[in-house]
């Protein structure tokens, strides 16, 4: 099982080993994109742990659009972070949006819908201390839902990614979403998910091996981690590529070749 | 080239005339858009600082980053922030650009650069955008007679919410108001039809193009042996830039953009290339190519049918002895020549004709006759 303190190859891809920042992802926007082959959640859950660390005072506020919160306690149990608690200790505050259903032709003109969401993610984080803003993590778990939520109309959708984007240089807050790549596949021009790419700062893919399967091989990860110039990376424009297993209590990451 | 863009702009528009306009597209391919976008920026704000260029001002219309990102950016490439007030204002697009704050009645933090920004609630209306923009140059430049330069950070989020129609209309009044000096714009090129990307071509008197520099896009499957190539575009890329002059001369450049930590830098494409080409020869025992020495060499050599100018008269042999030569054709073919030939030692083929019926050779073909 990872423990707290070894890094994996994820993590190394997305800056977390700076030790100079309480928390690398400030200010930044992660998108995951997967497929329906290789499902990233696992990603996902990992940021929800990387994100509360134990002897910090980081918060995520969690959208979640395809599972409800007993979901993410059991998945986050396994891996040994214990939601309910930090729900308690207001650093895990979870939004359920499954119901969600904005009204027809509304597309942000009234306080309903994803208005009043933002509304709601906006006064969770201006209600904290000042010290702690700039560590929450806003996590929306699936995009194309939200699309589904908002009658298809991909403009709100973008419209409310935009605001988001713009929390975090209000409250130098990260941002982090999961989409469906294959879902906008078939489309001349997949413009929605182009615009969120460049929304994104890093740029995680899952994708099933080009090989085809693999017993111990479950699929490879991308990232693509563009520093803007307002970042402190150390390195600019690095491209990462991984395979990886995901195991019953833990994912295990390697350099392609480096396994049986 | 860069910095030629970068002097046009500076020298702006004359009297009468549309000030010029630069597009800058990038794709996801090679995203670097913002990056180029930030050097005419920040070359620009130097040349307003010197008092250099035609401009005395500089709107920023920020569509994509905020207002504290544009001032930390000046800041960053060493530029005067506290006497900015008096040279750039920023027309913040980005903080709240649907009203949807208004709306929540959500109080706005203070920032840093209250002073320098002012909001703009609803980047769908054009016609209240295209005041605020002008009411923001004049602001700048007092009641004077004087040049403010415009600066829209990502058209595409315009184009979002407003047709091209309306974007073009916006984009065309701002060229022709008399008292801006240029107008360059950021575009998210694959993100609209190539229709509209032309339209805002049209408009401008420079397109600066970014490409990548190997064709190949993330996330097809099994690409990814092409990950060097993915790494190379991503820290890399070709930058194409178009200009049109007055008189409709059309000239393309072409240079390579390096993304490096501090920003980004220029150089010409011309030696790379020819390093490239060098490397793409594949590796064999021989040479491909001649020194000059050999060149001249080679020059030097004689071939065998060349007419070698020593003062004879051609031969071309023709399958006869040519008829001034030789009166009579019986007699010609005498053992005496036979025998001089043998005494030189020469070769010779001995032909005798059989008749006159046989016809000289002739390039016809002696199969003409059957049917193959």
């Amino acid at each position: 099982m990872n423990d707290n303190q070894s890094l994996n190859l994820l993590d190394r891809a997305l800056g977390l080993e700076q030790q100079s920042r309480p928390w690398p992802l400030s200010g930044r926007v992660v998108l995951i994109e997967d497929r329906v082959e290789t499902t990233a959640s696992f990603v996902l859950h990992q940021l929800i742990k990387r994100s509360l660390p134990p002897n910090s005072s980081n918060v995520v506020v969690f959208v979640a659009f395809a599972n409800p919160f007993s979901h993410y306690d059991r998945v986050l149990r396994k891996l040994g972070c214990n939601l309910v608690t930090q729900r308690d200790n207001n650093r895990f505050f979870f939004f359920d949006m499954l119901m969600l259903q904005c009204p027809d032709g509304d597309e942000g003109k009234s306080k309903v819908g994803l208005v009043s969401l933002y509304e709601k993610i906006h006064k969770t984080i201006s209600s904290l201390p000042e010290d702690k803003k700039s560590y929450v993590t806003v996590m929306i778990d699936d995009i194309s839902l939200m699309e589904v939520a908002a009658n298809g109309a991909s403009d709100y959708v973008l419209d409310f990614l935009h605001y988001c984007h713009a929390l975090t240089s209000e409250f130098g807050c990260s941002l982090v979403a999961l989409n469906h790549e294959d879902i906008y596949s078939n489309t001349e021009t997949p413009t929605f998910i182009l615009q969120i790419e460049y929304l994104a700062d890093i740029l995680i893919k899952a994708e099933p091996l080009a090989t085809g399967l693999a017993a111990d091989v479950h699929g490879q990860l991308t990232v693509l981690n563009k520093a803007t110039s307002h970042g402190l990376g150390s390195s600019r424009n690095k491209v990462y590529n991984f395979h990886f297993k995901v195991k019953e209590n833990s994912v295990e990451y390697f350099y392609p070749g480096s396994r049986g | 080239m860069a910095e030629t863009i970068c002097r046009t702009l500076r020298d702006g528009g004359l009297e009468g005339e549309h000030a010029p306009a630069l597009t800058i597209k990038d794709s996801v391919a090679s995203p670097f858009g913002l990056d180029v976008f930030a050097y005419v920026l920040t070359q620009l704000s130097n040349y307003i600082l010197a008092g250099k260029s035609q401009s005395r001002g500089l709107v920023i219309v920020a569509f994509s980053r905020s207002p504290s990102f544009y001032v930390n950016l000046l800041k960053e490439r060493g530029i005067d922030v506290n006497s900015s007030h008096k040279w750039v204002r920023i027309l913040d697009c980005y903080t709240d650009p649907f009203g949807w704050k208004e709306l929540l009645n959500v109080k706005e933090v203070s920032q840093e650069t209250s002073t320098l920004s002012s909001f703009c609630n609803d980047v769908r209306d054009l016609e209240k955008l295209y005041s605020s923009i002008i009411v923001q140059g004049k602001g700048l430049i007092g009641q004077g007679k004087g040049h403010f330069s415009v600066a829209i950070d990502l058209v595409s989020e315009m184009l979002r919410h407003a047709s091209i129609s309306s974007v073009g209309k916006l984009l065309s009044n701002l060229r022709s108001h008399d008292q801006v000096s240029s107008i360059f714009w950021l575009l998210h090129s694959d993100l609209h039809e190539v229709r509209v990307t032309t339209v805002l071509e049209y408009l401008s008197s420079m397109v600066a193009s970014l490409e990548p520099i190997n064709r190949t896009t993330i996330g097809r499957k099994g690409d990814s042996g092409n990950l060097s190539l993915l790494e190379q575009n991503f820290r890399k890329g070709k930058f194409h830039v178009r200009f049109k002059r007055r008189n409709g001369r059309v000239r393309v450049m072409c240079e390579e953009l390096h993304v490096e930590l501090s920003g980004i830098n220029f150089t010409s494409v011309s030696s790379e290339d020819g390093i490239i080409n060098q490397r793409l020869l594949p590796k064999v025992q021989f040479n491909l190519q001649l020194s000059e020495k050999e060149q001249t060499e080679r020059a030097k050599v004689v071939l065998p049918f060349e007419h070698q100018g020593n003062g004879k008269p051609i031969q071309i042999y023709d399958g006869r002895r040519s008829l001034s030569e030789n009166k009579n054709e019986e007699t010609l073919v005498s053992t005496a020549k036979l025998q001089t030939d043998e005494d030189t030692g020469k070769g010779e083929i001995i032909y005798f004709r059989d008749s006159d019926d046989e016809m000289p050779d002739s390039d016809e073909d002696p199969d003409d006759d059957l049917d193959i």
